[in-house]
């Protein structure tokens, strides 16, 4: 029954050649427009580590105070100060503070020019925290946080470049003019958004090559590739006095695997502000906050205002294309009241019409559907021309898109047959009969 | 022409396709009159003036790799003469910030010494006294920096200068009397004065920022190169030059010396100013644009909808028409009959999507801090619609109007 349903619907669908070629148009455009922008928004408010999205937290501590911080809200950054003081009491089970430097790699060859990765300066409990996969070797030791060793883990692209791919564990390499010992290997790890840091170079970075550890960027004097925000600028004396400032420029990530966890470790921060108020550096009451992952990306504001604006008006552009495939289908399921009428009278029932006419509806999705598929591949495939490159490269058609694409049309097409189908049942028999 | 009681009582007995078409009308009007509200913000946005010579302008982002115990202000005169010497070049200043750059250093800026309450965040460009004249801003006011005056810092040993040079919207916002030239200015709540030498025409701050910007062209410059930071070389050449320096440049400073990074275009290292400004305002135009695409569509989609709708409603009604034509009615009354049924549904659309419109974009305002849509805009979008609903009744109207009397008297 279902085939020949499918068939009469096929059959009516090529009777108005035009008016079906509009439907299947309108659902075509408005899902391929939809998913398209879908495509993008999907990447960018995604959940970048979602096992352990809710036991990994980002520390702000306000060390600015009423007078200078956001509408009381803390700096999004940490200034050394505390983070080196919550770093050595290490009260979580594994914490790391973190910060982006700029270093190249010197080829030994003097004619070749250096090459700049993107690079973080973090502790050795980061691997573990973030789940970073490993090709060869490992990260470094906490001694080495604590001795300042020039150790290096590099990522798998630079190692392709460098090693040709092969394990390169042991093996110096110069960064910056100083020699490092690689430790490690990581395989390809390149969450969106980066949650770890969204602030520095935005959430949507090239995936991260070099590893050091942040003891020995701190040593070097390497600054900061991001953000410094400071109450007041004239600290002016050097880098040791940067260090005692109240700039901001670390993050901070603790990883509390229970809530219990997370509580204990808020009275610790409470306590520590308190101890800061109590000694004179803080002039204000604790001001802090711990947020995990999902928060924290939240109060971020990872998604950018174009890419929801944009899913926003494809979905109102989606829906005006369904209230048009309502009208049309109306139309053309109207139009063949008295053939409704003779099958009818020859004893059909409401549910037979019903189903009819929600399959041809779904005939008209599934069209509509091809042709969305089609249109969404052009539109991934130029929203590069709309959006900055670095989001536009995370946007890729795969299964679970496409499926979606025709999911969703043949869903938009049998909801908008839904009323033109209740209206065709009831046309009654011996009227349509009547007059004809 | 007035036949809008006969229209009324016949759309009565087609409630819902009346509904349908009014539906999809005010919808439209909503989105298309906000897209294009959008669009005219992002196009003015984009055509702002940079205050600078956009023509021959060229930007060597410069990094070092050995940065800890260099020279790196002995390594940057080096670097500036060999610029100077290349063919093509007619001028070379290094800064830290530029108008349009992407990112930058911002200062809060006050009056009154260590103030931070009333303070005003301004981009602040750091570089030497050649900034100006290769930017090809004007000086309105005072004069420029000397070479003197000009410090060779590592960016953790600033401190607030001694001179610096506003732009004029800045300076109206300090001085709002007009007299900045030669008054203080506390830089980064300082407890020392800086001394406004010069006023310069208004240029852009390092970022587009966004939309609802209005410190736009609040712009400081500080007679300071920070040596350490990611300083670019700006390059103003000979006509015609531009082409070839893009390569020169970057090769005649790595036979220098190589120990340097710059990024190629795409990470913002080698640009033409050209290059500069269509990647800041690439987000504007390209939302201009899937806007424009989207409203185009949408028109296209609803013009349909009412072809389709209007079609079935004369074949549904061709007896009804023949009878009309058979008791004496005119080719020209059907026709004009059926383009007053769509007025009517259009007007009734319309009122319904003007009240879509403005909830529409008071919920823009509030999620999006955009501003609010304005009326002229409901009333182009409302005219459009108008003119496209009349349209696209007009091909099944003519039609209708074809409908012979005889039709009246054929019963099947």
């Amino acid at each position: 029954m279902f085939a020949y349903y499918f068939q009469l619907g096929l059959r009516s669908l090529r009777r108005n050649p035009i008016l079906t070629a509009l439907m299947v148009i309108a659902i075509g455009v408005g899902v391929a427009a939809s998913m398209t922008a879908y495509s993008v928004f999907r990447v960018v408010s995604g959940n970048p580590i979602p096992e352990k999205a809710s036991q990994l937290y980002a520390v702000q501590i306000d060390n600015y105070g009423p007078q200078h911080n956001k509408k009381g809200e803390p700096p999004d950054e940490l200034d050394y100060t505390d983070a080196l003081a919550l770093q050595q009491t290490h009260k979580a089970i594994r914490e790391t503070s973190l910060y982006p430097v700029l270093l190249s790699v010197i080829p030994a060859n003097a004619d070749l020019r250096p090459i700049r990765s993107s690079s973080y300066a973090m502790y050795a409990d980061a691997f573990k925290m973030f789940d970073i996969p490993f090709l060869y070797g490992r990260g470094w030791s906490a001694s080495d946080d604590q001795n300042r060793t020039p150790v290096v883990v590099i990522g798998r692209a630079l190692n392709e470049r460098l090693f040709h791919g092969v394990n390169s564990v042991g093996q110096q390499i110069d960064l910056n003019g100083q020699e490092y010992r690689i430790t490690g290997v990581i395989d390809s790890w390149d969450p969106q958004p980066r949650f770890f840091d969204p602030i520095s170079v935005g959430p949507f970075g090239n995936p991260i090559q070099l590893f050091i550890p942040m003891s020995r960027a701190v040593d070097q004097q390497l600054i900061t590739a991001g953000n410094t925000d400071c109450p007041d600028e004239n600290n002016g004396n050097g880098w040791d006095a940067f260090l005692h400032s109240d700039c901001v420029w670390l993050l901070h990530w603790v990883e509390l695997p229970s809530t219990a966890d997370a509580r204990t470790y808020r009275q610790y921060l409470q306590d520590y502000a308190a101890e800061q108020q109590r000694v004179g550096r803080f002039e204000w009451p604790p001001n802090i906050w711990l947020r995990n992952v999902t928060q924290w990306l939240d109060h971020e504001h990872v998604v950018p205002p174009e890419t929801s604006l944009s899913l926003y008006v494809s979905l109102g552009f989606l829906l005006i294309c369904l209230v048009n495939t309502v009208g049309l289908l109306l139309a053309k399921f109207l139009r063949r009241a008295p053939e409704i009428g003779v099958r009818r009278a020859l004893g059909a029932s409401r549910r037979t019409i019903y189903a009819q006419f929600l399959l041809e509806g779904a005939a008209i999705g599934l069209a509509g559907g091809v042709l969305g598929l089609l249109l969404t591949g052009v539109g991934v495939w130029s929203i590069g021309l709309v959006f900055d490159a670095r989001v536009a490269r995370l946007a890729t058609v795969d299964l679970k898109l496409m499926a979606s694409t025709l999911g969703v049309a043949i869903l938009a097409a049998v909801l908008a047959a839904l009323y033109p189908t209740w209206r065709a049942a009831k046309v009654q028999p011996a009227w349509q009969l009547k007059t004809n | 022409m007035l036949q809008i009681t006969p229209v009324l009582a016949a759309l009565k007995r087609h409630k819902v396709g009346t509904l349908l078409i009014g539906l999809q009308i005010a919808l439209t009007l909503a989105i298309v009159c906000n897209a294009l509200f959008i669009i005219h913000q992002r196009v003015t946005r984009v055509d702002r003036p940079t205050g600078v010579i956009e023509e021959n302008l060229l930007t060597v982002r410069n990094e070092w790799t050995n940065a800890k115990g260099a020279d790196l202000s002995a390594l940057i005169r080096t670097d500036m003469q060999a610029l100077r010497q290349l063919p093509g070049v007619q001028d070379v200043a290094v800064s830290y910030g530029y108008p349009l750059r992407g990112g930058g250093w911002d200062s809060n800026l006050s009056i009154k010494p260590e103030d931070p309450s009333r303070a005003i965040d301004a981009a602040r460009f750091f570089g030497d006294e050649h900034v100006l004249s290769v930017l090809g801003a004007k000086l309105i006011a005072g004069r420029n920096f000397r070479a003197d005056e000009v410090r060779m810092l590592d960016s953790h040993d600033l401190s607030s200068p001694s001179v610096v040079i506003i732009t004029k919207a800045l300076a109206e916002r300090l001085y709002p009397d007009g007299s900045a030239l030669g008054k203080p200015v506390y830089v980064g709540s300082s407890a020392t004065p800086s001394t406004i030498v010069g006023i310069t025409g208004n240029m852009a701050g390092f970022s587009a920022g966004t939309w609802t910007d209005a410190t736009y062209n609040y712009v400081l410059l500080d007679p300071t190169v920070l040596v350490d930071k990611a300083n670019a070389y700006l390059i103003r050449t000979q006509p015609g030059q531009l082409d070839t320096l893009t390569k020169a440049a970057p090769d005649a400073l790595f036979k220098i010396n190589r120990l340097r990074i710059i990024p190629d275009a795409e990470n913002d290292g080698v640009r033409t100013f050209a290059e500069v400004r269509a990647q800041a305002y690439k987000d504007d135009r390209g939302l201009a644009l899937m806007m424009g695409a989207i409203c185009l569509l949408l028109l296209m989609i609803t013009a349909a909808g009412i072809v389709g709708l209007t079609s079935f409603w004369v074949a549904q009604r061709r007896k009804q028409i023949g009878v009309r034509r058979a008791l004496g009615a005119t080719r020209n009354d059907i026709l004009s009959y059926f383009l007053t049924e769509n007025l009517v549904i259009c007007v009734g659309g319309l009122v319904v999507g003007t009240v879509l419109a403005v909830s529409l974009s008071q919920w823009l305002v509030m999620r999006f801090e955009m501003q609010r849509v304005s009326p002229l805009y409901v009333l182009l979008g409302a005219v459009v619609l108008l003119l496209l609903g009349q349209a696209a009744t007009l091909a099944p109207a003519l039609r209708a109007s074809r409908v012979p009397p005889v039709e009246a008297t054929r019963s099947v």
